[in-house]
């Protein structure tokens, strides 16, 4: 890859967009290069590094709210709001480990570039929705604001929303405002060993639409050589319990995990630790009750997330099968993690239908109309 | 509004028939007195009665109607229900008016998926309604929520008084079926937690009509909270009250619902529903919690200590349910209540950073003697949605033009203490030219030029959120050096 370029002001990096969109250089963005791996190898891109914009602009923990510079590493800005007692609630990861980098280097703009939500996202929303505003510069080589600073606001498009999860396709983020929430006081983990996919599925949806408030629910094929469903309760002690106390009577033979097994396998859930490295990764999200059928038509070792709703696979099998089964299911699949010469041919993010693909460029283009970020990534 | 185009005006008949056409029967409204209902929302402030009425029944029909207006340059604004506060659903003199009421099925209700399809026109409390024996709800709920239909509501990117816990309807919806302007049908997101590619599905949501409409709507469901306990505070000073709410916070509670009330509001909700409510008291907070019965008997503890260390004056603990209804009793009567107070009102919707509240219930104070026209204020005090009520008397000539001045300034307000000029109404016609004071024109131009990314004609719902309509010729210029376009191998638009 060409030479990073390393901007430390919004003007600085304004010009460097603009000056690529006159003579025809395509930039891709970077933060701390933990998805470096993501996407097709992109050799004629010139790095933009991100890491310049980095630091703490405001943070009010009784407002809910912070701003920070994007570059901010995300185990940073974890730990600023902990020392609050608040947490992001969407539960992002470094994706470090999944694709064999370094941990500690993603950043809080990487993280809502690639929309990266953990376990906690079935019941507390996704990175899109804890992103109340933002700083970028487009395509154009322009700087524009787009939502707030406060916790409610409906003046105007919701570009957060579209910026999240858009790759670095539309405009570089340069500072970012989120919400962030309390943490619970008390995480509580229950589990059941030895139930097949569809009974894990059953069980976590029976607790899902219960009052037991469940905070996270995962299923894992094998942990410590048999079958793991768990399901969390997180909030106030006295609530945890007596939420404890509905899921016993809804689910048999669950029961409590030690402190320390909980609290590994949740960041080993969120970053599918316990798959093969050597396989390629897949993504796949779908309505829960539907995805027992993936599971059954694809060969591959996997874990089920968000009760069901996102499968984890590692699978060498054809992936115009794997996205076909994943759209069966009324769903799609992500490509995570493959060797280079896979990633230039299968595209990471899944193919939209045609007319829904042409508004999406039209979208790109309102924002990006030379294509200075459409470096053949994705 | 934009100058209606007469040639458009002079096709009256040929357009009423193309509709007819479209929708038969009863389908089309066009006379004059049948069209008055049509004429506003609920920002009776403007009316303007539309050239035709169109209430399609199939998404084909809406397809249809879209893509005849497209070819023929006629404009089109959708509407729900009528119950925008902001405008967003005011009619043209040279558009045609696409009423979704029609759309009023519960098409399928998932509850292992915990989601509901029903079309856009169902009401926002017919979803519960149809899932509450199932002991599930859906969470957004504006207060009109009797009346207002949830197409209007992903338009509107509606809240309610549960939205700090609960979000709004963005965090709410899982997919659309929507029709584009030149008439074709897209299905955004779906029935799993996030859809593929760009999101979509969050930029239509609050697009208050100018990117498509809407033709069905996947909604997450939730198990309903096994208790729901409410507080009534009463504090001698807004101060207190300020304090209290963002102590909660500070102790990690998030509680269903924290609502705040101004003396005024108090004394005026109290002589409309006579529910008990403190009137000796200079802010009167309601604290809702919900979930297991241990856990809101603990919040309650917690929150009554709170709001003693506050200078809390009276505390009331709701003890059944009806208690807790007749605690918010008052608080969803604040609307009408400030009926009975004068003529006409005019609400407000900006959002401020918390902190900054006594220092603009003051200035709001300041700005209400200047005007001479009262005040009166409810707020969605857990996050910061100030709802102030301007009291005026339409009949006195100039009134309303001082009303409304004395909101923009408000809204100014709000924008300086890093606020923002609407938190749940939208901006519509009532904000509109207000928005430079929030944004420059650059940031609106990249607004801007998602429209016409999705409509580049304008031709759905103009004049409503952006207060200059560019061509979009003009927002879209691409840079060409040395007469070469860059990048020659990408597509273009």
């Amino acid at each position: 890859m060409a030479d990073a370029i390393r901007p430390d002001s919004a003007d600085a990096l304004a010009a460097i967009v603009a000056e690529a969109a006159r003579d025809g250089t395509r930039l891709r963005l970077r933060g701390g290069g933990s998805k470096d791996a993501v996407g097709a190898p992109s050799p004629d891109a010139r790095i933009v590094n991100m890491r310049g914009f980095s630091g703490v602009v405001d943070y009010d923990p009784p407002e809910l709210v912070l701003t920070v510079k994007a570059g901010t590493p995300l185990a940073e800005v974890q730990a600023l709001v902990a020392e609050k007692g608040q947490v992001l609630a969407f539960d992002p990861f470094d994706h470090g480990a999944i694709l064999g980098g370094a941990v500690g280097e993603a950043t809080i703009g990487g993280i809502v570039a690639a929309g990266v939500a953990g376990p906690t996202r079935v019941s507390r929303g996704a990175a899109r929705d804890h992103l109340l505003g933002f700083v970028g510069i487009s395509g154009r080589g322009e700087r524009f604001v787009a939502g707030a600073k406060v916790v409610k606001n409906v003046t105007g498009y919701d570009l957060p929303k579209l910026i999240t999860g858009s790759w670095g396709r539309l405009a570089a983020i340069t500072e970012l405002t989120l919400k962030v929430l309390p943490a619970p006081r008390l995480r509580l983990t229950l589990g059941v060993a030895g139930l097949d996919p569809a009974a894990a599925i059953s069980a976590m949806t029976r607790a899902m639409g219960s009052s037991a408030e469940v905070s996270a629910a995962a299923h894992l094929q094998d942990w410590n050589g048999t079958p793991l469903t768990a399901i969390r309760l997180d909030g106030f002690p006295s609530s945890v319990e007596a939420r404890a106390a509905i899921l016993t009577q809804l689910v048999d033979g669950i029961a409590p995990l030690a402190d320390g097994e909980a609290a590994r396998l949740w960041p080993a859930i969120a970053t599918a630790a316990p798959l093969p490295t050597g396989l390629p990764l897949w993504r796949i999200i779908a309505p829960a009750a539907q995805m027992a059928k993936v599971i059954t038509a694809i060969d591959g070792a996997w874990l089920l997330d968000w009760a069901g709703g996102l499968l984890w696979l590692a699978s060498e099998d054809d992936p115009q099968a794997i996205r076909a089964a994943a759209m069966q299911a009324g769903g799609h699949a992500m490509l995570v993690r493959a060797d280079a010469s896979m990633r230039a041919v299968v595209p990471a993010l899944h193919p939209q239908p045609k007319a829904l693909a042409a508004l999406e460029e039209r979208v790109r283009r309102a924002f990006d109309p030379a294509g200075v970020f459409e470096t053949g990534r994705f | 509004m934009p100058a209606p185009d007469e040639a458009v005006l002079a096709r009256r008949g040929e357009i009423v028939a193309a509709m007819r056409a479209i929708v038969p029967g009863e389908g089309v409204i066009e006379k004059p007195d049948e069209l008055r209902p049509y004429e506003s929302d609920a920002l009776t402030a403007y009316r303007q009665p539309p050239m035709v009425v169109v209430l399609p029944e199939t998404t084909e029909q809406v397809a249809a109607i879209l893509r005849w207006c497209h070819a023929n340059r006629v404009k089109v604004v959708p509407r729900g229900a009528g119950t925008s506060l902001s405008g967003g659903a005011l009619p043209l003199a040279d558009g045609v008016l696409l009423g979704m009421a029609r759309f009023n099925r519960i098409l399928e209700v998932d509850y292992t998926d915990r989601l509901a399809v029903v079309q856009p026109g169902v009401t926002n409390l017919a979803i519960t309604r149809a899932v509450e024996d199932e002991g599930f709800y859906y969470a957004p709920d504006p207060s009109s929520q009797i009346a207002c239909t949830i197409g209007g509501n992903v338009a509107e990117n509606s809240g309610g008084v549960h939205c700090l816990k609960y979000g709004l309807t963005t965090n709410n919806v899982l997919g659309v079926e929507f029709v584009t302007i030149e008439g074709e049908v897209l299905r955004l997101g779906g029935r799993g937690l996030e859809p593929a590619g760009l999101d979509l599905l969050g930029l239509i949501v609050g697009s208050e009509g100018l990117l498509g409409v809407v033709t069905e709507v996947t909604v997450r469901i939730l198990p309903r909270p096994e208790t729901a306990r409410a507080l009534l505070i009463g504090f001698s000073e807004v101060e207190g009250a300020g304090r209290c709410v963002a102590d909660v916070i500070a102790a990690g509670i998030i509680p269903a619902g924290m609502e705040m009330m101004d003396k005024p509001a108090v004394h005026a909700a109290e002589a409309f529903v006579q529910v008990g409510y403190p009137l000796d008291v200079e802010a009167l907070l309601i604290v809702e919690l919900d979930g297991p019965a241990a856990e809101c008997s603990h919040l309650l503890e917690e929150v009554e200590a709170v709001a003693r260390a506050n200078g809390a004056v009276s505390v009331r603990i709701s003890t059944d349910d009806d208690e807790r209804v007749a605690f918010w009793a008052g608080r969803k009567a604040a609307f009408p209540a400030a009926g009975r107070l004068a003529p006409d009102y005019l609400c407000m919707d900006g959002t401020i950073p918390r902190r900054r509240l006594p220092d603009v219930l003051t200035r709001m104070r300041v700005l209400s003697e200047q005007y001479g026209l009262a005040v009166i204020n409810v707020f969605h005090a857990g996050d910061g949605n100030l709802h102030p009520l301007i009291l005026y008397d339409a009949n006195k000539p100039g009134e309303l033009e001082q009303a409304e001045a004395f909101g923009a300034d408000i809204l100014r307000l709000c924008v300086e203490v890093g606020g923002v000029l609407t938190g749940e109404h939208g901006v519509g016609v009532e904000k509109r030219d207000l928005m430079p004071v929030m944004f420059t024109e650059t940031d609106l131009a990249h607004q801007q030029r998602i429209k016409c990314a999705f409509d580049p004609e304008l031709l759905l719902n103009p004049g409503k959120m952006f207060p200059v309509l560019h061509r979009c010729a003009e927002l879209g210029s691409v840079h060409v050096h040395r007469g070469a376009l860059p990048f020659p191998d990408l597509p273009r638009f």
